[in-house]
């Protein structure tokens, strides 16, 4: 692969500071306003960061956080409280249990992992819809997790990227 | 494990905080959506995601005020065009103002009901929620505007919806074509009252309970009949785009399309609409009262 990711074992560990904002980013862009399909093929932008955060940063991400995030987005979506919240809190549980495996591979590599939970998560959702009444919104509702699928690289190398430190040209 | 030394200890085990976590979940659905005890903890985490909301929404400001001025080149033509409207619009006025005394003035011939005026709030639409169930939207007025719960949402053109919740500087709204909503409607035509629910998807409306002979056709047009007092009388909701009729059901199935453009608008009016009291009935008949129709 001609990407260069960066090494997660040469990264300095995260502080708390840099995953609360890049957890506030993607609170930003997932409330961005859009409209009709590109709505729908938004990928979860703070699922693929919890993701992320659970899978790099296991001991710093728990699953409280994913818990609070998902009520973020429930009250900002105006759906079930409790419906993303419940879907985020078993993403992180599922990336923290497959952290030490997932991490043996690059981002890219990961990508066949990451989009099965992304469509595990979705399926919690619809089934937790499902069951508080509403219908099967039509098969184009897993197209996230597609979209999903093709940003986490993206996410995967910005986030390690801003996480590298700078190389201090006067050391040798 | 109380024999293992204070070094390793991190709390409760991962999969406990999950089952923990599920099970807060569960507990705040079956809250939210049968006992509704808590509406604290939405109002809570709104007053907490509102200024994210705010910031997110700036990209869609900047482009409007980009179009805006673009579009201030033809203002001389559009200020015309306007005018030209204004002067047609304004003997329909006239002639409306008219029609409204007359009413009234027959209305109190007959001592039935005076017809209720509305006032209205212009709100905009900040942003549609991303899962395909809900039909919502969120709008940048609340509570400190004077928006309540059970108002009514309306365009140029006809309803679209329902204030359900209230925020401090925002509120959601229903939009009709959500899976569970209805509203009470009557054909201009013949006046044959009917209710018209969501169906959860774009654009289509059931109107239900409608026997398989009922003089109903297409492109009937159907407003609101102002029955329940939540809805004022005479807004365009719905017409008819197809009828069913199949012997085999007791009811016709007919489907109907909303007037108002119910996933497009950014501008939209809230209505606020003090229904008539219903008459207090006399002492000895409130006893045998049942529910009011």
């Amino acid at each position: 692969m001609s990407v260069n990711f960066p090494d997660p074992d040469a990264l300095i560990p995260a502080t708390g500071w840099f995953i609360f904002f890049s957890l506030v980013i993607a609170l930003l862009l997932n409330l961005l306003p859009l409209q009709g399909i590109y709505l729908i093929a938004r990928p979860d932008f703070v699922a693929l960061t919890i993701l992320y955060w659970s899978i790099n940063q296991p001991q710093h991400l728990g699953i409280s956080i994913a818990f609070l995030m998902g009520l973020f987005i429930d009250v900002s979506n105006a759906s079930i409280l409790g419906q993303h919240a419940m879907a985020y809190s078993i993403v992180a549980y599922i990336a923290f249990i497959l952290h030490r495996r997932l991490r043996i591979f690059n981002p890219l590599q990961q990508v066949p992992q990451i989009v099965l939970i992304l469509i595990l998560m979705q399926v919690i959702i619809l089934l937790t819809g499902v069951i508080a009444g509403a219908d099967f919104p039509g098969w184009h509702f897993f197209l996230a997790s597609v979209t999903g699928m093709l940003t986490w690289p993206i996410i995967s190398f910005i986030l390690g990227v801003l996480r590298n430190p700078k190389e201090d040209p006067n050391t040798i | 494990m109380s024999s293992a030394p204070q070094f390793f200890k991190h709390g409760p085990g991962s999969l406990t905080r999950l089952l923990f976590f599920v099970l807060l979940s569960i507990l705040l659905m079956v809250e939210d959506t049968r006992l509704n005890y808590f509406p604290e903890i939405r109002h809570t985490v709104a007053v907490v995601i509102y200024p994210l909301q705010r910031i997110a929404h700036v990209p869609t400001n900047v482009y409007n005020a980009l179009t805006e001025f673009f579009s201030s080149f033809h203002l001389i033509k559009e200020n015309d065009f306007l005018k030209q409207r204004h002067l047609i619009d304004r003997k329909q006025l006239i002639q409306w103002q008219a029609l409204e005394a007359e009413n009234s003035h027959l209305r109190q011939l007959l001592g039935a009901v005076q017809r209720i005026e509305t006032q209205a709030i212009i709100a905009e639409i900040m942003y549609f929620p991303r899962d395909p169930f809900n039909h919502k939207a969120t709008l940048n007025k609340g509570s400190q505007h004077g928006i309540q719960p059970g108002q009514i949402v309306v365009d140029d053109k006809g309803v679209i919806g329902q204030i359900t919740q209230t925020y401090l500087w925002s509120s959601e709204l229903t939009l009709i074509t959500d899976n569970g909503h209805a509203v009470p409607t009557q054909t201009v035509r013949n006046g044959l009252r009917s209710i018209v629910t969501g169906t959860g998807k774009n654009g289509e409306l059931d109107v239900r309970y409608l026997s398989i002979n009922s003089n109903i056709k297409l492109k009937d047009l159907l407003v609101t009949s102002g029955i329940d007092g939540v809805y004022p009388p005479g807004l365009p909701v719905a017409e008819i785009i197809m009828i069913e009729r199949n012997p085999a059901n007791p009811f016709a199935k007919i489907t109907s399309q909303p007037i108002a453009g119910v996933d497009q608008n950014r501008q939209v009016l809230i209505l606020s609409f003090m229904p008539p009291a219903l008459e207090t009935p006399p002492e000895t008949s409130a006893v045998e009262t049942t529910k009011s129709p």
